[in-house]
């Protein structure tokens, strides 16, 4: 990385985490939260970007580059670090080490599941709908990798805006950053107890509907 | 008196092999590591009997004010002359520093942070051919925030527990930014103070950053580096936004040299 847009380059990859790429996964859930709905509800929504004449430049452009770019620039970031949470044993070093853990996870992860869900769709031109995720889910290797997959990108998330308000100078004494640190926290578990529900549901409806 | 073991790291030259050894060293009540490397220095005889070479350390004001005999102690990096021996686990673990080139056994050359300190303008800009007067005045309450940052010894002990001063990166570490903090509160200091901020905003600089937040928890002198780094975080963004969108200052006095 050149010398000049060193700084640049690492505050785009702290911006790009919360803007697009945070927000829509934010998005994401919010669609996929209509399975508490129901099967037609789910349909609905998941539809609703798919109709829409904007798509194919959102996702290269909102999603895709920039997710890109965080993924690829995080992992050299990730590469350069040094851990050492068992001779420093801090709770704030631990937290430091498991974004980057759950990184890793999370890209492996997402990548995997853009390909199955989306590219992989290109191909083969199946519908994306409430029937297929179903009947994709109700394997329970792919429910449990979902699990682990979603719980790694909500963790990194989380712990994720924490870390971008420090990056950015906005939280900077420790009282700030602790209160931070608290709604991150609640924010985590409401996004991981939904999720799974969620999941858990999509996962069960096919014996369900039977 | 009773006896306590030292397991230390050595190593013989910056280019040997490393190894360990061990001592039983008697130890006297309120003893400091320090004391326990200066009774190896005396009886140079290992765990087995052995004559072996005194172990080399560095070492200078003995009261916590130099940095000079930061070393890992049983883990995590400190001061050999704070470091108590009753308040240690034991066998007592010692090794050298391991993000500074090391000369000999526990000793390291730690000028890597003054080549640093130099990146960044770490000084007060008072040089001239004729008296410039009194200082300016500074305000009490920026004299205690600049009295912390001012008590860095440049120990290097955030430097080991940062994850991200190691050979892969050229980060600067902790130190370089509590420094900046320390001269751009300086009234004088603040002349260079764009500058130090660019600098910090270039290769090795403070966006390299990770918040893990290990060197304030190291931090001898408790100086709130944390705080510091989250501070310069705004500036610097500030600073390159401003920069940017104002475009670069024009006058003669800022025309390229030659």
């Amino acid at each position: 990385m050149s010398q000049k847009y060193h700084y640049l380059a690492r505050r785009l990859h702290s911006f790009t985490g919360i803007f697009p790429v945070g927000i829509f996964l934010c998005v994401h859930l919010c669609i996929n939260s209509f399975i508490f709905k129901g099967p037609e509800a789910y349909d609905w929504a998941i539809g609703l970007l798919e109709r829409s004449p904007l798509t194919p430049y959102i996702e290269v452009g909102l999603i895709g580059i920039p997710i890109l770019y965080h993924a690829l620039y995080g992992v050299w970031v990730t590469y350069i670090s040094k851990t050492n949470i068992f001779q420093y044993k801090y709770f704030r070093n631990w937290m430091f080490y498991l974004q980057r853990f759950t990184a890793i996870v999370t890209f492996l992860f997402v990548f995997w599941h853009i390909y199955v869900l989306r590219i992989a769709r290109i191909f083969t031109g199946t519908e994306m709908d409430f029937a297929t995720i179903a009947a994709w889910l109700s394997d329970p290797t792919i429910y449990i990798i979902y699990i682990i997959g979603y719980l790694a990108a909500v963790f990194h998330f989380c712990n994720g805006i924490w870390s971008f308000l420090i990056s950015w100078g906005i939280t900077i004494g420790s009282e700030a950053q602790n209160f931070v640190m608290c709604v991150c926290t609640l924010i985590f578990i409401a996004l991981g107890v939904v999720g799974i529900a969620g999941l858990t549901l999509l996962s069960k409806a096919v014996v369900l509907i039977r | 008196m009773s006896d306590v073991i030292l397991k230390i790291k050595r190593q013989d030259g910056p280019n040997s092999r490393p190894y360990w050894e061990e001592f039983k060293v008697p130890v006297a009540p309120k003893a400091n590591v320090i004391s326990l490397l200066l009774e190896i220095q005396r009886n140079p005889v290992n765990l087995q009997g052995k004559p072996t070479t005194p172990v080399i350390w560095d070492c200078n004001c003995l009261e916590e004010v130099c940095g000079a005999c930061s070393m890992v102690i049983n883990g995590v990096a400190r001061q050999a002359c704070a470091a108590l021996v009753d308040t240690l686990s034991k066998p007592i673990v010692l090794q050298p520093l391991s993000k500074f080139p090391l000369v000999r056994d526990l000793m390291v050359d730690r000028q890597k942070m003054f080549e640093n300190l130099k990146k960044i303008k770490a000084w007060v800009p008072i040089d001239g051919t004729y008296y410039m007067g009194p200082g300016p005045k500074v305000a009490p309450s920026v004299q205690d925030e600049r009295y912390l940052i001012s008590c860095c010894m440049t120990c290097g002990c955030c430097m080991e527990a940062c994850p991200y001063v190691n050979p892969k990166s050229n980060y600067m570490g902790p130190t370089c930014m509590a420094q900046v903090k320390l001269f751009n509160a300086h009234p004088t200091g603040a002349m260079y103070k764009d500058e130090r901020l660019d600098a910090i905003a270039g290769d090795g600089g403070i966006a390299d950053c990770g918040n893990a937040q290990n060197c304030e928890r190291v931090c001898p002198k408790e100086i709130p580096l944390v705080s510091i780094i989250a501070e310069l975080n705004r500036e610097t963004a500030f600073r390159g936004f401003n920069r940017w969108l104002k475009g670069k200052p024009k006058g003669p006095g800022l025309a390229a040299p030659g």
